[in-house]
């Protein structure tokens, strides 16, 4: 999942910048044009790595679950399939006409370009979504055997793959969750500026724009979160009692603001400061509604109770304290002198990793949840590795990955840290002898 | 089955696209030590590349994923089996395209030197271990059905190394070609004369692999039996000769448009000897992964073929498009005074 650590950026960065520029081509400003070419270069920073670990996606399947590939490969592949030939080849050939074509094709053009770069990055998370989607939600298949006689699941119904509702509000809830990512990203930087006096109208504007966008994603972050929890209680009521720590079923259960799961004991050892009914509200939206404890399931298929819970608070906590800086954010910048509310300056820069840590719970949260199941409900992720390989093997490339991906990663974050702190470079196109980027 | 077929050719045709667009760029990055012999020089290489090189990444994804829809025993086994290779092909990719982005972005020799380094490395090795890789496959894998039974180094068997030269002296007159086309000057002239002097090596290689592909595989089977088929390597051979003939009258467009032809042959020329395997077994040709065991069911296939028929010409046209926007010559001048590139 190590992709979605540099994905999310960039779904909502590349829409800022694709914004900023459409304002120079429509007002010929070049202040737009500044702050497109210097928001777009932190975006193509990422792009470079969200990129590049998305060949890791395409083919990890196989590489580490053979036999997951073998069952699924005819429902999940197609998705995938597509995903590469409608999304990444947009994106990955646009993204090259944008870094090179600033004189060779019109500004309009060009514009374009990051559109259809944000358009196809967003495209992509859908299809990848859908296919994990169909993971939490199986629809559209029936079991059955191959040539060879090893069971699979088959597709019958694509349609159905591609209108299943866990899929498309997971894909909105992670869209959003991204878009918040950009958000705090632009307001960081820009506020770390403010701090120092940089630069002051070209970063309190980009601050606004980001606080608008950013404001509107997190309550639509909220928005999908609340329906993605009612389709969960739906699908996968396990998931939903681990997420909540519910172990008896029962009516009109309560929300513990204080509470400590007790897994060996089946209990939960505290529960405190209960508001009455808000979990059967949050999941049905119906006070009285009953909610399935996890002593309703066996053993053997529920999840792990910490992680999941955790995971869930802590994603909730972020979400909604993001929420409120974003309000704020937009409230305060209204003011012309806000720059000199540095206490709230530092508040939103040190908000930048926020969304990041939520994002990665929300992951744990789904993927773990959906634990002992790769295929809820269908095929337990036991089931599903590649058994060709060895321990070895898999342990040796997860080293591999590890620090591949933490040394890009690291590398990344010093140049994201160098340009970003660097500011805006003050030069029209074409009309230098030097410029710092193709140094 | 007539789907089934059309996914075999349509697997074979998506491979050898891959390594026609993206064997220039792995060639450029593996000479970029020998052709660019100043830090401008290797700036206007990795810029000749730099438009155009993330989008031909795409189609080895492309043929990966299609590979999982269609055919998905073979995707997965082809990556299981060959698991160590492969990962270490990803590697090469990440770096080699992290590589091109972050080169430039700070101004320090040591950085540079750095980025050089990893990027002829990150050429080659990918170069060679596809290369291996289909070596493997032309022979068979030692696969039954209790698994595999080979290991990294059993790849680099003498035919596997050889298939390995292949590609790497394949890409490399493939990626010299497109850098003389794309640069002016010295450069250019140079890029010109090594792809001249590595087309010699090639084609030695190129013979000797021919002759040894009838002892090492059993892909001659399928020419014995069908004669028609002896037009891919017939189409091969004459490619790669004229791509000599283009060099040596200057006409270097036409030059490396053979050699585009030369390497889908050569891909052609295998995957024509394989059917109707994708996978065999050297173990005993009941293992064999063919177009028939191996394939998704109808329907999946069916939704397969409709997309690709409606999406993949979309692609190839923005595609040339793109080509055609960034055809012009990548100049000195321009990374000297430009506003864009690397």
């Amino acid at each position: 999942m190590s992709h979605f650590i540099f994905v999310p950026l960039t779904l909502g960065l590349s829409i800022l910048t694709a914004f900023f520029e459409t304002r120079y081509v429509m007002t010929d400003d070049k202040t737009w044009l500044t702050m497109a070419r210097f928001w777009g270069r932190l975006f193509l920073i990422n792009f470079a790595l969200g990129v590049v670990t998305g060949l890791t996606l395409e083919f990890q399947f196989a590489m580490n679950w053979a036999e997951f590939s073998k069952y699924a490969g005819d429902i999940l592949g197609a998705p995938l399939a597509i995903e590469a030939m409608v999304a990444f080849f947009l994106e990955s050939v646009f993204i090259g006409v944008w870094i090179f074509g600033w004189n060779k094709i019109s500004k309009g053009m060009h514009a374009l370009s990051m559109w259809i770069v944000a358009f196809a990055t967003n495209l992509s998370a859908l299809w990848i979504l859908l296919a994990n989607g169909w993971m939490q939600k199986p629809v559209g298949y029936h079991l059955a055997t191959n040539t060879i006689g090893e069971s699979r699941a088959e597709m019958i119904d694509f349609l159905a793959l591609l209108t299943n509702p866990y899929g498309w509000i997971k894909f909105a809830h992670a869209l959003m969750s991204g878009y918040v990512v950009a958000a705090f990203f632009v307001m960081g930087i820009s506020a770390w500026h403010l701090l120092r006096a940089n630069e002051m109208a070209f970063f309190k504007s980009s601050f606004r724009i980001a606080a608008a966008f950013g404001l509107g994603a997190c309550f639509l972050v909220i928005l999908t979160g609340d329906f993605h929890g009612t389709e969960i209680a739906k699908v996968q009521p396990a998931k939903l009692a681990a997420m909540e720590s519910v172990w008896e079923t029962k009516r009109g259960v309560g929300f513990s603001l204080l509470l400590l799961p007790d897994e060996s004991g089946e209990r939960n050892r505290i529960e405190r400061l209960t508001i009455p009914n808000a979990v059967s509200i949050l999941a049905y939206h119906d006070m009285k509604s009953e909610i399935k404890g996890l002593k309703a399931f066996p053993k053997e298929v529920r999840p792990p109770v910490w992680p999941v819970f955790f995971g869930f608070r802590f994603m909730v906590g972020l979400g909604i304290f993001m929420f409120f800086v974003s309000l704020l954010a937009v409230y305060l910048s209204r003011k012309e002198d806000f720059e000199t509310n540095r206490f709230f300056l530092n508040v939103v820069l040190f908000s930048i990793p926020a969304p990041y840590i939520a994002g990665q719970l929300g992951w744990i949260v789904s993927e773990i949840g959906r634990q002992p199941w790769i295929v809820y409900g269908v095929l337990k992720t036991s089931d599903a590795v590649s058994k060709s390989i060895s321990a070895v093997q898999v342990f040796g490339s997860l080293i591999g990955f590890t620090l591949l991906y933490g040394g890009l990663g690291m590398i990344g974050t010093y140049l994201v840290v160098k340009y970003a702190g660097k500011g805006p470079d003050r030069v029209p196109p074409g009309t230098v002898v030097s410029e710092n980027r193709s140094k | 089955m007539a789907l089934q077929l059309t996914w075999f050719i349509l697997w074979s045709i998506l491979w050898s696209l891959y390594f026609m667009l993206d064997g220039f760029v792995l060639g450029t990055g593996m000479l970029s030590g020998v052709l660019g012999r100043s830090d401008t020089e290797k700036r206007v290489l990795i810029n000749s590349v730099g438009p155009v090189w993330s989008g031909n990444e795409v189609w080895l994804i492309t043929a990966g994923a299609t590979t999982f829809a269609t055919f998905p025993p073979v995707y997965a086994l082809m990556f299981s089996y060959l698991y160590t290779a492969l990962l270490l092909i990803l590697f090469a990719l990440i770096i080699r395209g992290v590589s091109f982005e972050f080169r430039g972005k700070v101004d320090h020799p040591s950085w540079k030197s750095a980025w050089d380094i990893a990027i002829i490395v990150s050429s080659f090795l990918p170069a060679l271990l596809f290369g291996v890789t289909f070596g493997n496959i032309f022979q068979g894998l030692p696969m039954d059905n209790s698994g595999y039974h080979g290991s990294l180094f059993t790849l680099f068997n003498p035919y596997g190394l050889m298939t390995g030269i292949l590609f790497v002296l394949l890409f490399a007159v493939h990626g010299a070609l497109y850098a003389s086309v794309k640069t002016n000057g010295e450069l250019g002239s140079r890029a010109r004369r090594t792809a001249n002097n590595l087309w010699n090596l090639l084609f030695i290689v190129a013979v000797a692999f021919l002759v040894y592909t009838r002892f090492a595989t059993k892909l001659f089977d399928n020419y014995f039996k069908y004669p028609v088929l002896a037009i891919f390597p017939l189409i091969l051979m004459m490619s790669l000769i004229a791509v000599k003939i283009f060099i040596a009258k200057g006409a270097l467009l036409k030059a490396f448009a053979f050699s585009c032809v030369a390497i889908a042959f050569e891909i052609f020329t295998g995957v024509a000897g394989l059917f109707p395997s994708l996978i065999p077994s050297r173990i005993d040709s009941a293992y064999n992964l063919t177009v028939f065991n191996s394939s998704s069911s109808p329907y999946a296939l069916k939704i397969m073929t409709v997309a690709a028929m409606i999406f993949i010409p979309i692609v190839i046209l923005y595609q040339i498009w793109v080509y055609r926007v960034f055809h012009a010559r990548v100049n000195r001048d321009d990374i000297v005074s430009g506003y864009e590139g690397y």
